[in-house]
């Protein structure tokens, strides 16, 4: 109501603009209690990975999985059982070091989330699992193979992927089928190695189990991460002539070496490489095809016969990225967490934790049955191995997943 | 631990290591000439090398420069790259006499890391050319034919570095500005200029250094690092300031790093180079060639 004079008239003391005001804000509350009804506040999901470091690109293509699983979960209407509450991302970068991952960690748990995921390294894994134990929260770790992270006793801490232990005895076994497939070709044995956690415990293990089997261990090489030249691995393994060459690094060192021994003429009768970094790469399939042929693997893999597999491939290459192991094991660790909170119906993170410890899951996209966890361990997991033919990467064991028949040894 | 090898694989392990030192040499001559004249611990020297490789990769995928070829554009382009920073960056900041200038490189070393992995991203890239994989037999050895040619380059302009500091006026300015800096201003000598210059040259050092390690060598946002954690230590052996230092230096720091990598195994090898650093730090603080620039 506008007087003559232009001024706003007053009407029992309220003026018509705050009269507007005040009834909108009464709706606004009236309202409210709906508005919460049709959405529920978010469920907050920690995503950890180190994207900056020299781990960078195996955090990105974690992160990537990760993603993708998220935005299905909220595509397929949330976490029915919590009214359609939507899963929402709190990322944390690692930096490639335990001190980072222990840091997000704490963040995590200020920002108030249910659950985390991720770590990649085995290091990094260790310390931000103990890390999140103190809040009785879920970590749930993606790749980490080292075996001590799940031999601590800690409730919280789940293993979705297989250890080292189980990797390498698996690589071993198939190792021997291969071989005595082939009429037992190789006897003799190099290892190259990371020096670091995952690395050195591998070479142990493969060592001592290697060894018993009859293989002659000609030498075990450890390298640091960067390492600048592979020249003196090369020499050593073109000195010492060994049958079979088995490498456990990451990928800029193992891309390095295969190029140094194809430049250095070295042709063992087989690349046998456990937990690779490259070996499962397209990238370097893609680069460095002549060095890459034939190299074989024993390492996490996506299970090449289930549709959904193909489909989050197509996904991840349509945005021009390569097709890595990180990202459906991410995939599948972020729904086994969804599954668990669906499950637990509530964002209480103890009962988180027991409907993990419960868990079954069997809707991921690894050659894995359902979840079965021992001590944080998922005891249905466990490796593939693959082999770099023609230019892409076909598994060769277990026979039941294979799409491919080993080419072994390796002539010419 | 201790191996046992033929004198041949003995000598071809020294050899690859002088190949590998080269680069070091390369890296280190940038590093020493901008502190013997500036006096700055340039920290932004190892994310200066990464986009130098990251260029590299662009002009060859971009352009199909070969990398080898690409020498000529990107030397004087980061030439005038690092012209500029110091002008605009480096200069203005080092005016303060309060160290600050140390967390201005380490800064700048942050964002220029942090650019590249939000334009590049984190994945490791490598080139693959005809001649990666070629080798140069020696009858008794197998080097790398990259590395060669690597080397080779690397000697010639160290040559050619000492010749301008010793033969050209701008090499006698900055010699002069390196010993003097007031008495250099007297004589008419524009420092600014020569500082500017003298940051110009060494990072147009690194610039050749990229496009001699990327025909064997990968590139991904934090590889500078690698490099130039080793150069610091050959700046330090060589004598800091010191062009035929950094030169001597790197290549001997690449032998000793080789052999004690094929003797210790190569993550206790690197050890030989931290021991060499306080060995000359507690016995020799001037480096084998002394502070002279």
């Amino acid at each position: 109501m506008t007087s003559l004079n232009g001024r706003t008239a007053s009407l029992n003391g309220l003026s018509r603009r705050s009269l507007i005001k005040t009834g909108a804000a009464g709706a606004t509350l009236l309202s409210a209690p709906g508005l919460l009804m049709a959405q529920p506040a978010p469920v907050k999901l920690g995503i950890l990975q180190p994207v900056t470091g020299n781990l960078a690109q195996d955090g990105e293509y974690g992160r990537i999985g990760a993603e993708a699983a998220i935005n299905e979960v909220n595509a397929a209407g949330g976490i029915k059982s919590l009214g359609g509450a939507k899963l929402e991302m709190v990322f944390g970068d690692a930096r490639s070091n335990p001190e980072g991952g222990t840091q997000e960690v704490e963040r995590m748990h200020a920002e108030g989330v249910a659950a985390v995921v991720g770590g990649f390294a085995s290091p990094i894994c260790l310390a931000a699992s103990q890390a999140a134990s103190r809040y009785d929260l879920a970590y749930v770790v993606d790749v980490g193979v080292s075996d001590a992270i799940v031999s601590r006793g800690l409730k919280n801490t789940f293993r979705f992927g297989p250890g080292f232990g189980t990797v390498t005895k698996a690589a071993i076994e198939n190792l021997v089928k291969l071989n005595d497939a082939a009429g037992k070709p190789a006897r003799t044995v190099v290892l190259v190695h990371e020096d670091g956690l995952f690395g050195t415990g591998l070479a142990k293990l493969m060592n001592e189990r290697l060894s018993a089997l009859g293989f002659q261990i000609l030498e075990t090489i450890a390298h640091p991460t960067p390492a600048r030249d592979m020249s003196n691995v090369a020499l050593r393994i073109r000195a010492l002539n060994p049958d079979l060459v088995i490498p456990s690094s990451y990928y800029g060192e193992f891309v390095l070496l295969a190029r140094t021994m194809q430049q250095q003429r070295i042709r063992p009768k087989g690349i046998y490489a456990v937990l690779n970094g490259a070996a499962s790469n397209f990238r370097f399939v893609k680069e460095f095809p002549e060095a890459a042929a034939n190299v074989m693997d024993c390492n996490h893999w996506a299970d090449p016969r289930k549709p959904k597999t193909a489909e989050l491939r197509k996904q991840v290459e349509a945005t021009g990225r390569f097709w890595l192991y990180n990202t459906p094991l991410n995939y599948s660790c972020v729904r086994l967490v969804a599954d668990a909170i669906e499950r637990a119906a509530s964002r209480d993170r103890v009962k988180i934790i027991e409907a993990i410890t419960a868990s079954t899951f069997a809707d991921h996209i690894m050659p894995y049955g359902p979840t079965r966890f021992e001590n944080g361990q998922n005891l249905g997991a466990g490796p593939v191995n693959t082999q770099i033919q023609g230019g892409d990467i076909k598994v060769i064991f277990p026979a039941e997943f294979a799409d491919a028949k080993p080419v072994y040894p390796v002539t010419g | 631990m201790f191996h046992s090898y033929p004198p041949q694989i003995v000598l071809e392990a020294v050899l690859n290591g002088l190949l590998t030192g080269s680069v070091y040499a390369l890296v280190a001559l940038g590093l020493t000439l901008v502190y013997g004249v500036l006096h700055i611990i340039n920290f932004a020297h190892g994310a200066l090398l990464t986009l130098a490789m990251f260029a590299v990769l662009m002009v060859h995928l971009g352009l199909g420069l070969d990398p080898y070829l690409a020498i000529p554009v990107l030397t004087p382009l980061f030439f005038g790259l690092g012209y500029g920073l110091q002008r605009l960056v480096i200069g203005p900041a080092s005016r303060n006499d309060d160290g600050s200038i140390l967390l201005v490189t380490l800064g700048l070393s942050i964002i220029l890391e942090n650019a590249l992995l939000a334009v590049f991203r984190s994945d490791t890239r490598a080139l693959t050319l005809d001649y990666s994989f070629q080798v140069v037999d020696l009858g008794f050895a197998l080097l790398s034919l990259p590395r060669v040619i690597g080397f080779g380059v690397a000697i010639l302009v160290a040559v050619v570095l000492w010749a301008v500091l010793s033969l050209t006026d701008t090499g006698k300015a900055i010699r002069a500005v390196a010993k003097e800096k007031l008495g250099a201003a007297l004589v008419g000598i524009d420092v600014r200029h020569i500082y500017a210059v003298t940051f110009g040259l060494g990072t147009a050092c690194i610039a050749i250094a990229a496009c001699l390690l990327m025909p064997s060598f990968y590139v991904n946002p934090r590889v500078g690092n690698a490099f130039v954690l080793v150069a610091f230590t050959v700046v330090v052996l060589g004598g800091m300031g010191s062009i035929p230092g950094a030169l001597i230096g790197g290549l001997a720091i690449g032998a000793v790093e080789s052999l004690c990598g094929l003797y210790l195994g190569e993550s206790l090898g690197q050890i030989g180079i931290f021991v060499i650093f306080i060995l000359v730090l507690l016995f020799r603080p001037t480096g084998l060639f002394g502070a002279k620039a």
